[in-house]
């Protein structure tokens, strides 16, 4: 494919920003555009359920650049303006307010949409957290009630419940699991959290099915469970996932499943990409279809698929990673862990509340934890996990690397004790 | 190019590390950022624009 003279990047979120960057870090000199349907320059999402939440951040300090770094960027912002149709045969994305943006390649990156309780809409005092608006009405709903509900235990609503105590509310964390973030960490992690959680004054009510809410003159009271019993809530969470932002998509001819369907290379047809949340892709390395809802995984495949719209070929196949922080705890994960893995400690320990866990499937690493120890997790990760899964074996990851490595390369070259690497100036 | 880092932001993830260990290390207690070198020599600027670019905590600033 020719060198595109326009991109448009549907999204300016942490993923679509990225994709900018990495594009005109490449060398990429024409036009730029961004469209967004909220009204914010990009900000960051990880920081709404933590610092936002709790007041330590001014909503300002999530801006991902300054108003420098943006004007040097030379991209148009379009903001406010949904996306609400995609003509491929053209290249044409039509947006709510009747703009039609024609470029000749498109990247995807609308990212999620919050699932909701059924009867949500009509009450006050029930929240999603998606974005830097439903933040600061949470915040503000917060500021006057004393007990929350967070409905849901996965990431999300595990950060919320934590906050929230933090901040001296009376906090019930509901969710169908055994603990906390069990189908993300395992059960035993899980178990730690759940502990953590409870330590510190949240009330858990775990294997609970919510079958919806109760309300009165149009304001909720309570979150009902599936055996009948009533949860009193001044204000509720619904943490239950999220869907891949899609819906204007529909029409288009462009493979929608649980995301966009894209090829390894991100592609979903030609000159059309997705980043992000919203993409599905294959991953050779892993040989699966994979659409990864965090943060790590929104700028790393915005640099693969800008490569990509200039002229490059590169299969996107990263180590996932994931981090999240409750409490005083912070919890990284990389590669990928199953609930059925055996656990193995590798430095520090558990009863220290500082440790790193190994995940291992079939007699192989699939992924590390750690407990308060980025560090070391990294350093796990490097060691366990940045090789082929299968068998350890090398992985080009560049076969044409910038001049300023010649030198490492050459080095390594010269030290593989194998002598698997050839290299050519 | 004048690197700076945002102790606050940071998250702790090493994405910065693993691209330029030159640059970038991380606290052995909390694993926070820790600049090595806060203007690092031409030949680093592409892969420290990259790190400042990917770093999921928006934690690394540039100027130049």
């Amino acid at each position: 494919m020719n060198t595109p003279s326009s991109v448009l990047v549907v999204g300016a979120s942490a993923g679509g920003l990225a994709t900018a960057e990495a594009l005109r870090r490449k060398g990429y000199q024409g036009d730029l555009t961004l469209l967004d349907a909220e009204p914010h320059l990009p900000y960051d999402r990880p920081p709404l359920s933590k610092q936002v939440l709790s007041g330590a951040w001014d909503p300002e300090r999530t801006r991902l650049r300054s108003a420098e770094a943006l004007a040097t960027l030379g991209a148009e912002f379009v903001l406010a303006d949904p996306a609400v149709g995609l003509d491929l045969a053209t290249r044409t994305v039509h947006t709510a307010s009747g703009r039609a943006l024609r470029a000749d390649a498109i990247v995807l990156a609308t990212g999620l949409r919050p699932r909701r309780l059924p009867g949500q809409a009509g009450l006050a005092g029930v929240h999603v957290l998606r974005t830097l608006d439903d933040a600061a009405a949470l915040r503000a709903d917060l500021l006057t009630g004393a007990r929350l509900v967070v409905v849901g235990d996965g990431v999300l609503g595990a950060e919320i419940a934590a906050t929230a105590r933090g901040m001296g509310h009376d906090v019930t964390l509901a969710g169908p699991q055994r603990a906390p973030m069990a189908s993300q960490v395992g059960p035993t992690v899980a178990g730690l959290l759940g502990e953590l959680h409870t330590e510190r004054g949240v009330r858990l009510r775990p294997g609970a099915g919510v079958s919806g809410l109760t309300g009165r003159g149009g304001r909720v009271t309570g979150v009902r469970l599936d055996n009948g019993e009533v949860l009193p809530a001044d204000v509720v969470v619904v943490a239950i996932g999220a869907d891949p932002v899609t819906g204007w998509l529909a029409g288009s001819g462009l493979p929608v499943g649980n995301g966009v369907v894209c090829d390894s290379r991100c592609r979903a047809a030609a000159g059309i990409y997705a980043v992000g949340d919203v993409a599905r892709w294959h991953h050779d390395r892993l040989d699966t279809s994979l659409r990864l809802e965090n943060r790590t995984n929104a700028t790393e495949q915005a640099g693969v698929v800008a490569a990509n719209i200039l002229g490059e070929e590169q299969a996107y196949a990263p180590v996932p990673y994931f981090w999240t922080d409750q409490f005083d705890t912070k919890v990284q994960v990389h590669g990928t862990l199953s609930a059925d893995a055996e656990v193995t400690i590798v430095d520090g320990a558990v009863a220290d509340r500082r440790f790193v866990a190994l995940y291992r499937r079939a007699g192989r690493a699939t992924g590390v934890l750690g407990w308060n120890m980025p560090k070391q997790t990294r350093l796990r990760r490097q060691e366990a996990l940045d090789q082929r899964d299968e068998d350890g074996i090398v992985v080009l990851l560049d076969s044409d690397p910038p001049a300023e490595l010649a030198a490492d390369v050459e080095q390594a070259a010269m030290v593989c004790p194998a002598l698997a690497i050839t290299v050519e100036r | 190019m004048k690197v700076s880092v945002d102790e606050d932001k940071c998250c702790g993830a090493g994405t910065c590390v693993l691209l330029a260990p030159e640059v970038f290390d991380q606290r052995d207690d909390d694993g926070i950022v820790v600049l090595l070198d806060a203007e690092p020599p031409e030949g680093l600027h592409t892969i420290v624009r990259e790190a400042a670019s990917v770093c999921p905590a928006a934690a690394i600033g540039l100027i130049g």
